[in-house]
């Protein structure tokens, strides 16, 4: 390996620039966060080394003159071993260090979504028009009594006797997934905030601390309590609509996170209460729990602080045993139960992780409902499915499958202009997202992306009221865990049966 | 004026918590701070959790006899808690402000993510003891030990103080894995320890002038809480232990191809 090979194929992407057509405005360079392109002299240079096919500089050359390509520099082809697997050899031996990557795995792995499908009614129990009749995507995530007491009043109307333990109200099935100011600008938090607000649903702070501009947004907020407990205090568990115990992420399930210190500037230092340039590290356990009995007492110590005014949430990782642990958490007494699949994004995690840990959300989500439901817990906890829902019919599927409503976040992204390029480490983020240089976060617009991700769940929640109609139910709560109403195909009997679902055709 | 155990006396009240459900025995307290009562004594207590859990306010002391259980003075921001007694697991956990003054030992995990505030305990600590202690700004949280303490002490510590007395003890007073992942904050130690079998991520030096004038009103207050003697508790050589790296792991990373 000469070194001239070594860069030539570690360029993924050529950024090539149609110099008849380019004008010299230079606003490829000013949008490039990677650095890809200079001016040199008379014309624009590009150091394709650097490009990650991001796509910011192609979105905004006002002459079309910008075209990135997949590097035709073949590495010669192999079926087992990649392109993937050789470069991060030659990366790692030149370094020493472990390869870590950003957002959820982009490996081939079955997507069990796109191997199910939905029912319709034909003929029998027709079905309903959801643009002239009510439809109700309504979601009250939290505990529900396991059975309805009722009173009569002196008119002889039922009376609800039950006193409902505290829920969050969603408009609609969805919730914006944690991500922490720090892993994300704070202008990508205001995005969600400002659809969350307009839509009737939350965000997810995740655990880097509630900053001072996201106060006012409390009542779409929930707070997160993870093992570095930044930013937690007694005011900040009071502040949102729900308190979320951070124990797993999709991504990286059993390690802990890290914001590297070179992040750590004034505002993240002041919003997570930490001095500013340490490393804010969140370690792989949180230490007061080795066990469902001390994740009871940290929901309880919770509860006792927010004067068991709010619910209590817990996100785990999807993993081998799910089932059994989501059982243990739900009898620890968590009022919903927030379950991330290994495809699920993530800030930085290291690659080893992600690609190959943790087992998919729509088995996870299956087998948690229906072992819920045969110990008679179900209705103790609600559950959010989470982990790469790409579209409203993942969705659907998702809450067929078992789950109360579903959390996106990589989707959320996208509409600010995220490509998932997988950088989201390097804060190099040209789409002010997943960086905290100013210069690069300014350009993300809160109220115009705010306006964009409210555009999308608002198409998606029509979407699923489409498929309600279709599939003859007019509540989005009587689909909850319809595993009926789907079939499998291209799957095998052990699939199905994990699935809990019957093969096309039966 | 009396309701069920409790008497209420101008600012005061005194609760007998036997056989009371913590649950119970916190809304009590909850309700009577609402009602302006700013000194609680405790009667009876007996394991019951979350005492002080998120209460608020500079001029409120609990006080309490017996035993309290485990997350005394959770989340807590600003009272005082002393217990004439040992204490159970996760004293001080994620405690932004206020003062827990123990007079007997602590069991595992004291001051756990802890902000700011003091935690004074007489007797001996069990393991990860000031886990991910984190200072900010003018927030300093202080924790003294008398005794000795378990593993893991001062582990992936980010911030504030701690001092370990080693009072009573002539062997070592700290465990295995001492300071392990530490990047902030300060360690200080009245006895000296075989260092070499400790964390390769901290530094062992000589308390000096500037160090023995700021721990000397935390170490000043701890006798007078204690009824010992100060000029015991400052006199002789204190050590200090501090993290060689506020950024321990910045080189283990390596961007992945894909």
């Amino acid at each position: 390996m000469t070194k001239s090979s070594f860069t030539n194929v570690q360029s993924e992407y050529l950024a090539v620039i149609d110099h008849a057509k380019c004008i010299r405005c230079k606003r490829c360079i000013q949008n490039c966060g990677w650095g890809t392109y200079s001016f040199g002299g008379d014309k624009i240079i590009a150091d394709h080394s650097k490009c990650v096919a991001c796509g910011r500089c192609y979105t905004y050359c006002p002459e079309g003159a910008i075209s990135i390509l997949k590097n035709p520099t073949v590495m010669r082809e192999n079926g087992n071993w990649q392109d993937y697997h050789i470069k991060n050899i030659w990366r790692q031996s030149e370094t020493g260090g472990i390869a870590i990557s950003g957002m959820g795995t982009p490996l081939k792995y079955k997507k069990y979504f796109d191997h199910i499908l939905l029912d319709a009614c034909q003929v029998t129990n027709p079905p309903i028009d959801p643009l002239r009749e009510p439809m109700e995507l309504k979601t009250f995530l939290g505990k529900k009594p396991s059975k309805i007491e009722l009173d009569f009043n002196e008119k002889g109307q039922p009376v609800l006797k039950n006193k409902m333990p505290p829920q969050i109200e969603l408009a609609t099935p969805f919730i914006f997934a944690p991500m922490s100011y720090g892993s994300i600008s704070l202008n990508a938090q205001k995005v969600m905030a400002l659809a969350a607000r307009a839509l009737g649903i939350v965000m997810n702070i995740g655990e880097g601390g509630l900053h001072d501009d996201l106060v006012p947004f409390g009542k779409n907020i929930i707070v997160q309590v993870a093992s570095g407990r930044f930013g937690v205090n007694r005011d900040y568990l009071n502040s949102g609509a729900a308190v979320e115990i951070k124990i797993g992420q999709g991504a990286k399930p059993g390690i802990g996170g890290h914001l590297p210190g070179e992040k750590i500037g004034a505002d993240i230092s002041r919003t997570r209460m930490i001095p500013a340039g340490t490393d804010a590290i969140s370690p792989a356990p949180h230490h007061d729990i080795y066990s469902i009995e001390d994740l009871r007492q940290l929901i309880y110590a919770i509860k006792e602080a927010v004067n068991y005014e709010k619910p209590v949430s817990v996100k785990v990782a999807a993993v081998h045993n799910i089932a059994a642990i989501v059982s243990g958490v739900v009898r620890a007494g968590a009022d919903i139960v927030y379950i991330d699949g290994f495809s699920g994004g993530t800030g930085a995690a290291p690659t080893i992780v992600r690609d190959n840990v943790g087992i998919p959300i729509e088995i996870a989500i299956a087998q948690v409902d229906q072992r819920l439901r045969e110990e008679g817990i179900r209705n103790e906890a609600s559950l959010i499915a989470a982990g790469s829902i790409r579209s409203s019919g993942d969705a659907v599927k998702a809450i067929a499958l078992g789950a109360d409503a579903v959390a996106i976040g990589t989707a959320a992204l996208i509409t600010m202009g995220c490509h998932v390029c997988g950088k989201c480490h390097t804060g190099n983020c040209s789409w002010g997202i997943t960086t905290q240089r100013p210069e690069l976060t300014r350009r993300l617009d809160p109220e115009e992306h705010g306006e964009k991700l409210y555009n999308l769940i608002n198409a998606w929640s029509h979407e699923i009221k489409e498929v309600l109609g279709a599939m003859g139910v007019n509540s989005i709560e009587s689909l909850r865990g319809s595993k009926e109403r789907l079939r499998g195909i291209e799957l095998t009997d052990s699939e199905l049966k994990a699935l809990g679902i019957k093969h096309a055709g039966m | 004026m009396t309701t069920g155990g409790n008497t209420k006396t101008g600012s005061m009240v005194a609760i007998d918590a036997k056989d009371m459900h913590y649950k119970e025995l916190n809304k009590i307290i909850r309700e009577s701070i609402l009602s302006g009562v700013k000194n609680v004594f405790l009667e009876n207590v007996n394991g019951q959790y979350y005492i002080g859990d998120g209460l608020k306010g500079d001029d409120i002391t609990i006080t309490v006899n017996g035993v309290p259980g485990n997350d005394l003075g959770v989340f807590m921001d600003g009272p005082s808690i002393i217990v004439n007694n040992n204490v159970q697991d996760n004293i001080g956990n994620t405690m932004n402000a206020g003062k827990i003054t123990v007079n007997g030992d602590a069991g595992d995990v004291v001051g756990y993510g802890m902000r700011g505030g003091r935690i004074y305990i007489r007797g001996n600590a069990g393991y990860r003891i000031g886990i991910h202690m984190k200072g900010y700004n003018e927030q300093i949280p202080v924790i003294i030990i008398g005794g000795k303490v378990g593993s893991f002490f001062g582990e992936y510590m980010a911030g504030g103080v701690m001092v370990l007395l080693g009072l009573d003890n002539s062997e070592e007073s700290v465990g295995e894995y001492f300071g392990v992942g530490m990047h902030g904050g300060a360690i200080y130690l009245k006895q000296k320890i075989d260092f070499s079998k400790y964390s390769k991520e901290v530094e062992f030096l000589e308390a000096n002038d500037g160090d023995m004038s700021f721990l000397k009103k935390y170490l000043l207050e701890y006798a007078k809480d204690f009824n010992l003697s100060s000029e015991d508790l400052i006199s002789g050589t204190f050590y200090k232990i501090v993290p060689s790296s506020a950024r321990p792991y910045a080189h283990l990373y390596t961007s992945a191809a894909f």
